[in-house]
């Protein structure tokens, strides 16, 4: 019930991160699942003195302790990690008179030789006006998982396109009730996998403007489909990782999703727990009529502060983070393309996941739709609150789709864009 | 002597309590350190989130304290009414104990007993026909599910307040009531309720402030709810959205001066209503 609590405990923080500060030494903000990179670096790295602070890795959290350090002018880490890939919209910006925190990357701090390692496209996120804010930790481009034990057994073939995908549900819903094709009770699959991926021009940024268009061909294509889907019951309102969901995960046929679905969701026990051969990474689902392209789900991003009095060091680590086949992505996807080769080999070389995984995931990494934004805010938060608890409560997207659009512009216009 | 006992305290009001006060008095009337008058303030009244935000603390207000004065003071003339020396004794002790949990552990405790497919009441939430905790939490019966969290956590901790009030009570007016041919509710309604009058206006401005706040709970509820209960559902988590998501604290600091001048006006009408300075 008390914000000054919250905030003399982050306070706290901030002075003891400060506080243990050591002459060459770099302090890290990043979360517990990169923590074991954060330690590979120190041991890899002896001259280069670590603190290592560890939070949830949030947006809000980072965004929240880089403005107490810029209301008292101290406190600012050498390197933090975001789980979000849109902090640059508020990193790169000054904000009441303190310099932007996170510093240009490109332009002379790193090599461009370095940079051009990343996958295509990848830092795009982290990119404004030509000048890059930030290393991208994993992709998490959209594929479509299927599987093949139980399609072969229906006698059905896989998906190609958005289109056979919704006349895959009817045939189960008639055929097989209870087998179901995807989830949208948390907030992210319904923007990232399904309108991103499908093309939709919903959440669009284009200098200080922000679009957002839930009455556009494909906007409406993805709104039936949804709308179909949760109707004949193939689209259920479960979170990806709620009991409910796990509990019928043997039921779950095929499902459009991120490349970190593959240890999050099918080789988690307390998950999908896929056996090894069942389950196939297909490049991502498209519209019969539209263009070859997928969406994103997240995928982290290291940034380097401004402030920092030990550039040196900062560049050892970022390289180090990013690029080196022992820790780069972190358990996903790497983003330097050399680190991603060696995954995909390592991963395909397991045999656990049927089908061409490599090319099915290089497929989706390199198509990821350009034609969504990086705002200083989440379209998650307006599914959340408008679509989430409306679709519990029976409403269709088609009735609620005017609504959502009206809560991402009205929260685009409040963090200051200009909105259309 | 006496000093010096209050000496610690005062300078912790004043590092955190009375100088943090007067900075957001300061913010809320700057920008970038120029005096800009109400401008702050106007801005937060045209935010499409704030009066949303009013109705939701107001109605959990109104939902929480008329509930606290009811129940409390409902339980606190049983609790007193119980002869039994153990009874009364360890019935007090169990009304405390939710108490002892912090705010954030005792809303996590409720998210089992709220969410039908993990709690050990699902039968009587499936009854009321929710499936799911986002069924349970939708935005207007809020209030309701914060006023009891809020209840269950803070009542007894009043009760006890309350039991020691009633004992207060000299025993000769008890003893006078019942020979006039009183009955316990017409002893409660006319002695013991008048009586405590002051404890109850104590009780309605302590609870008033801190509600007021509202803060942890509905933030803890929106990560779990996965986002269904928003991130600006109350004025203090709009307050902090302004500092820490827009970097204005400007505005922030206008939020919280709207809810420390409420909070007061309330207060003091409270204090001469229920005679709270007043010498018995």
């Amino acid at each position: 019930m008390n914000l000054l609590r919250t905030t003399v405990a982050l306070s706290a923080l901030l002075v003891a991160g400060a506080a243990l500060a050591q002459d060459g030494a770099i302090t890290v903000w990043a979360d517990a699942t990169r923590q074991p990179a954060v330690e590979a670096f120190i041991a890899a790295h002896p001259e280069v003195p670590v603190n290592l602070v560890l939070d949830d890795g949030s947006s809000g959290t980072f965004q929240t302790k880089i403005s107490l350090a810029d209301q008292a002018g101290e406190g600012w880490p050498d390197v933090a990690f975001s789980t979000q890939n849109n902090d640059a919209a508020w990193a790169a910006r000054e904000t009441n008179g303190v310099q932007p925190f996170a510093q240009v990357l490109n332009e002379g701090f790193l090599d461009e030789e370095f940079l051009a390692g990343f996958t295509p496209g990848a830092l795009d996120p982290v990119t404004v006006d030509g000048k890059v804010y930030g290393l991208r930790n994993d992709l998490a481009p959209v594929l479509f998982w299927y599987n093949k034990t139980l399609l072969d057994s229906f006698g059905y073939a896989a998906p190609t396109t958005w289109e056979e995908y919704q006349a895959l549900s009817d045939k189960l819903a008639a055929d097989h009730p209870g087998y179901f094709l995807g989830a949208i009770g948390d907030a992210f699959p319904g923007p990232y996998v399904y309108y991103w991926s499908g093309q939709a021009p919903v959440f669009q940024v284009e200098g200080e403007t922000f679009k957002s268009d839930t009455a556009a061909p494909n906007s409406v294509k993805v709104s039936a489909m949804i709308d179909h889907m949760v109707a004949n019951k193939t689209l259920t309102l479960d979170s990806l990782f709620g009991a409910s969901f796990v509990a019928s995960a043997d039921k779950l046929v095929a499902i459009p999703g991120a490349a970190w679905y593959a240890g999050a969701l099918f080789q988690n026990p307390g998950g999908v727990n896929a056996k090894a051969g069942e389950w196939v990474a297909a490049p991502p689902l498209k519209w019969a009529d539209g263009d070859a392209v997928t969406g994103n789900v997240g995928g982290g991003v290291w940034y380097a502060s401004s402030h920092t009095e030990n550039p040196e060091a900062v560049k050892t680590f970022l390289k180090f983070v990013t690029s080196d086949p022992s820790v780069a992505g972190t358990g996903g996807l790497p983003a330097y393309q050399a680190a991603a080769d060696a995954w995909l080999d390592a991963q395909a070389a397991s045999g656990f996941y049927a089908g061409d995984f490599k090319a099915a995931i290089n497929t989706a990494a390199s198509t990821v739709w350009s034609g969504w934004g990086y705002p200083n805010f989440s379209p998650e938060t307006a599914w959340a609150k408008v679509i989430t608890p409306g679709l519990v409560a029976g409403k269709t997207m088609a009735e609620m789709s005017a609504e959502w659009q009206q809560e991402m512009k009205n929260e685009a216009q409040v963090v200051g864009y200009t909105v259309e | 002597m006496g000093a010096a006992f209050v000496s610690l305290y005062t300078l912790f009001l004043l590092a955190f309590g009375v100088l943090p006060a007067l900075y957001a008095i300061y913010l809320a009337f700057t920008t970038k350190g120029a005096f800009v008058g109400f401008d702050n303030f106007a801005k937060v009244f045209k935010d499409y989130r704030f009066w949303p935000a009013v109705e939701h603390v107001g109605i959990f207000l109104i939902v929480w304290l008329v509930m606290l004065v009811l129940f409390v003071v409902l339980l606190a003339l049983l609790v007193h009414s119980i002869g039994i020396r153990w009874l009364s004794n360890s019935t007090r002790f169990i009304y405390y104990i939710p108490g002892a949990l912090a705010g954030a552990s005792s809303v996590m405790l409720w998210l089992f007993v709220l969410d039908p497919t993990v709690s050990p009441v699902a039968f009587m939430l499936k009854a009321f026909g929710f499936e799911s905790l986002v069924s349970v939490v939708q935005v207007d019966r809020l209030p309701f599910v914060l006023a009891v969290i809020a209840f269950w956590t803070g009542a007894g901790g009043w009760i006890v307040v309350m039991y020691g009030a009633l004992n207060n009570i000299p025993k000769e007016v008890l003893e006078a009531a019942k020979v006039d041919g009183a009955g316990p509710i017409r002893t409660a309604w006319s002695i013991q309720i008048p009586l405590m009058r002051k404890w109850i206006a104590y009780m309605v401005i302590m609870s008033f402030a801190g509600g007021t706040q509202l803060f942890v709970e509905p933030r803890v509820l929106s990560q779990a709810s996965r986002g269904v209960v928003g991130q600006d559902y109350s004025l203090n988590q709009l307050a902090f959205l302004y500092a820490f998501k827009q970097s204005d604290f400007n505005g922030s600091a206008a939020i919280s001066l709207m809810l420390l001048v409420v909070a007061l006006a309330l207060s003091v009408y409270f204090v001469f209503k229920g005679g709270l300075f007043e010498r018995a």
